[in-house]
């Protein structure tokens, strides 16, 4: 066993920045990895065992028990609970008779939740080793789990056909849909590799900045940051080596627009990098893509592969003298904080993905202190368009201060949930129509994740755009028969407890009070003061380090902001303060391990 | 003079130290005294409450069932009730054994722990007569209305005193910096 770690850190120079990839190595060979290792890895990398262990304990992907020969992988996402994921859950749970978190005695299959898995327009969705099962039905269900009982590989677990176009691809070979119902300058299919890339090396980096000024595009990943003043700020910041991140590591739940466009425009995305280090002045690129999404992993090394051959990536690139540029893969594994810059640049560099303090700002000091640029998928695939038709032709699309197109991943009640995209500027009521939701059935709709709004039907006429409804692209549409505190509130702040990386108090703290202060009203024993009181402990939240702690309390606040009824029906009226202490659950415990029938 | 204020005190999951800081307010019990009346409380040993009382001191958090009908008591019976000490306010050092499943709590206390010796029929104590554990310690307001709450380990009596004085005389008091500055 030695000898094949020995092999692994090999494979990576025994590096201890890329500590992840040693990690994801031992886990894909074994299944699991020892902690017995741990004094071993760090040892060879020069690293204390902490240092190992931080890493190794962090993600939820990495187990340091055994998690079965098959690893079953459950979405928890809200969206998965309105398409049944109850009865799913419950039928894994019957037909292997394990709950989750458990193995089977014979330690042949893992049972696990995780949070969503960007399948949010096929759910419920699921993982096994690293195959994705979307549209489980109980049915289903027992289907696989037969399989597994006969020992049937994953790979051959299929329902009926593959997904649609790359899908079916000899490298991906996944059940997995596209679902794209709306395509623009982004999405066109009819992309021509590098074209842009061709253009781009007889303009001088300068120029390239320009023209991506002139576009007035903003970060597509949510923060909205103008993206050609990022470029720049790189450009004119010292290192002796800079770097371009693309971050795919698209974990807010409802977004899976990345996902598409890895799967089907993933040399658009390439190029976009190349362009970005062209402009720069970086020599590597990383593409950081989520754990869930390892299903491509070949299929994307491939294209850097042939990247490489047709002079794409490597050196003096298309003949250019002195434009060097590669692409190397990063997978996380499994950390909803990884999306935020600066974690993400610290996963990268193999360690617990916690955002830095800022500043200084990536740019200046980002990858191994090196100026970085870290971008969205969508971003460096709009930049190709900006390159090839220039800014003035992109500032055609949207708004003012919105300009171009947003690809939006659209789910939840609405008869063609995918992926669409459109020029900013669109209104909800839009948005409605074109999924095929009607009006009078949607009580609400989610903008922007979690960390998002929860809005009413009074606001469906706001337009999306950073001067109104900022997003990231996810809408989640929520019909009048859901329970909007029980099914969507209180799933999105057990979503941020579950995802906090635990460095700022408030982050660790607040939304754990603000759960047990929504539970406390879902059993009825709640009053007035206690709404007060969540908007007042939600404040402290702005304190955090990131934007995941900053936003943690949204779906709190912004579900009280516009559904105060939902609550006031469920709150006790004449009571000015209640504890919501339940003597009886208190006692259950101790009176089940003294024997005793308790009399209270 | 006005009438006396009927003060009540109680120690539930705590160490009694509480009531200790109490009386090393020293020589000012006498003054204590000519304002006050005490009521049910283990300083005069008053078992039950005999009428309504104006203000309740509560030393300790709940950790078992006798401390919240305890609590519940003095809540009904005190029209200001006050939380005196780290356990009232947070549980304190009872709360240690919160991220311990209850069952290994006891198993280790009565049958696995290095030093149970005598237990030779492995039993856990589970008379009707003992009041049940709660699954965990829970701090006073996480079980009734609190008004007010004296920080400390325990609260210094100097603080002790000043707010009692305070309280029983209705008068704003200045209370120094150190007196609740502890590190």
């Amino acid at each position: 066993m030695k000898a094949s770690i020995e092999n692994i850190l090999r494979k990576y120079q025994h590096d201890s920045t890329r500590l992840m990839d040693i990690l994801l190595d031992i886990q894909d060979e074994l299944g699991y990895i020892p902690e017995a290792y741990v004094p071993h890895i760090a040892e060879l990398l020069g690293l204390s065992d902490a240092d190992v262990e931080q890493t190794l304990s962090f993600y939820h992907f990495f187990s340091t028990r055994p998690t079965g020969k098959y690893r079953i992988y459950l979405n928890n996402s809200v969206v998965a609970y309105m398409m049944g994921r109850s009865e799913v859950a419950a039928a894994f749970e019957e037909a292997l008779g394990i709950k989750f978190g458990q193995v089977t005695p014979d330690g042949r299959v893992g049972l696990f939740e995780t949070s969503c898995i960007g399948m949010n327009d096929q759910e419920p969705a699921a993982i096994i080793n690293n195959v994705i099962f979307p549209c489980l039905t109980p049915f289903r269900v027992r289907e696989i789990v037969r399989d597994i009982k006969e020992n049937k590989p994953v790979e051959e677990m299929i329902n009926y056909q593959y997904g649609e176009g790359q899908n079916a691809s000899e490298m991906v070979r996944s059940m997995v849909s596209n679902n794209i119902r709306k395509v623009g300058p982004v999405l066109d299919p009819h992309y021509k590799v590098g074209e842009a890339l061709k253009k781009v090396i007889s303009m001088s980096p300068e120029e390239v900045i320009e023209e991506i000024k002139k576009s007035n595009i903003r970060g597509r990943g949510g923060a909205g940051f103008p993206t050609g003043l990022k470029w720049e700020f790189c450009r004119k910041a010292h290192g002796e080596k800079k770097y371009i991140f693309c971050n795919a590591d698209e974990g807010e739940p409802g977004t899976f627009k990345d996902r598409v466009i890895l799967t089907e425009l993933p040399r658009l995305l390439l190029e976009g990098m190349i362009i970005a280090g062209y402009a720069v002045g970086a020599t590597e690129g990383i593409l950081y893509v989520r754990y869930e999404y390892r299903y491509l992993k070949k299929y994307l090394e491939e294209i850097l592969e042939n990247a490489r051959k047709k002079n794409y990536l490597g050196k003096s690139i298309l003949g250019k003298e002195g434009f060097d540029f590669d692409i190397r893969i990063q997978f996380g594994a499994g950390a909803y904080v990884c999306g935020e810059e600066s974690a993400l640049i610290e996963s990268a560099e193999g360690k617990r993905g916690e955002p830095r303090d800022r500043p200084p700002f990536p740019v200046e000091k980002g990858y191994l202190g090196m100026p970085t640029v870290v971008n969205n998928v969508e971003t460096f695939c709009s930049v190709v368009k900006i390159i090839l038709n220039g800014g003035e032709w992109y500032k055609s699309f949207g708004t003012e201060q919105s300009t171009g197109t947003k690809l939006l991943s659209i789910s939840g009640d609405c008869r063609y949930p995918g992926v669409y995209e459109v020029a900013w500027g669109f209104s909800v009521n839009d948005i409605l129509d074109m999924v095929g939701a009607s009006k009078n059935q949607v009580q609400a709709v989610q903008v922007g994740g979690p960390s998002g709004s929860l809005i009413e039907p009074d606001e469906f006429n706001r337009i999306l755009g950073y001067e109104d409804l900022s997003t990231g692209g996810s809408l989640i549409i929520f019909g009048h028969h859901r329970d909007l505190i029980r099914e969507v509130v209180l799933n999105f702040t057990n979503f941020f407890i579950d995802e906090s990386c635990g460095s700022c108090s408030t982050c660790r703290i607040v939304p754990v009070l603000l759960r047990n202060k929504i539970e406390k009203i879902l059993n009825a024993r709640g009053v007035e003061k206690d709404l007060d009181e969540m908007l007042e402990w939600a404040k402290l939240l702005k304190a955090s380090r990131c934007g995941l702690g900053q936003t943690a309390g949204n779906p709190v606040v912004t579900s009280i902001k516009n559904f105060r009824h939902l609550y006031e029906r469920m709150i006790q009226k004449n009571k000015e303060y209640d504890a919501g202490f339940d003597l009886q659950a208190a006692i259950r415990d101790g009176a089940e391990a003294t024997g005793r029938i308790p009399i209270v | 003079m006005a009438e006396k204020k009927i003060i009540a005190t109680t120690s539930l999951a705590g160490c009694f130290g509480c009531h200790m800081s109490l009386l090393d307010i020293d020589e000012r019990m006498l003054d204590l005294i000519e304002v006050v009346e005490f009521n049910k409380s283990p300083i005069n040993d008053i078992k039950k409450f005999t009428r309504k009382c104006d203000i309740g001191l509560i030393e300790g958090g709940c950790c078992n069932s006798e401390n919240v009908h305890v609590l519940k008591l003095f809540r009904e019976s005190c029209k200001i009730l006050v939380a005196v000490g780290e356990c009232a306010i947070m549980g304190g050092l009872p709360a240690m054994r919160n991220g311990i499943p209850l069952k290994e709590c006891i198993d280790e206390a009565y049958l696995n722990g290095i030093t149970v010796h005598a237990n030779v029929n492995k039993t856990v104590p589970n008379d009707p007569e003992l009041p049940v554990l709660l699954d965990k310690v829970y701090p006073c307001s996480a079980v009734v209305k609190i008004d007010y709450s004296i920080p400390g380990c325990p609260p210094h009596a100097d603080l002790l005193w000043a707010t009692l004085y305070a309280l029983v005389t209705g008068k704003e008091t200045e209370i120094p910096y150190e007196v609740f500055k502890y590190d």
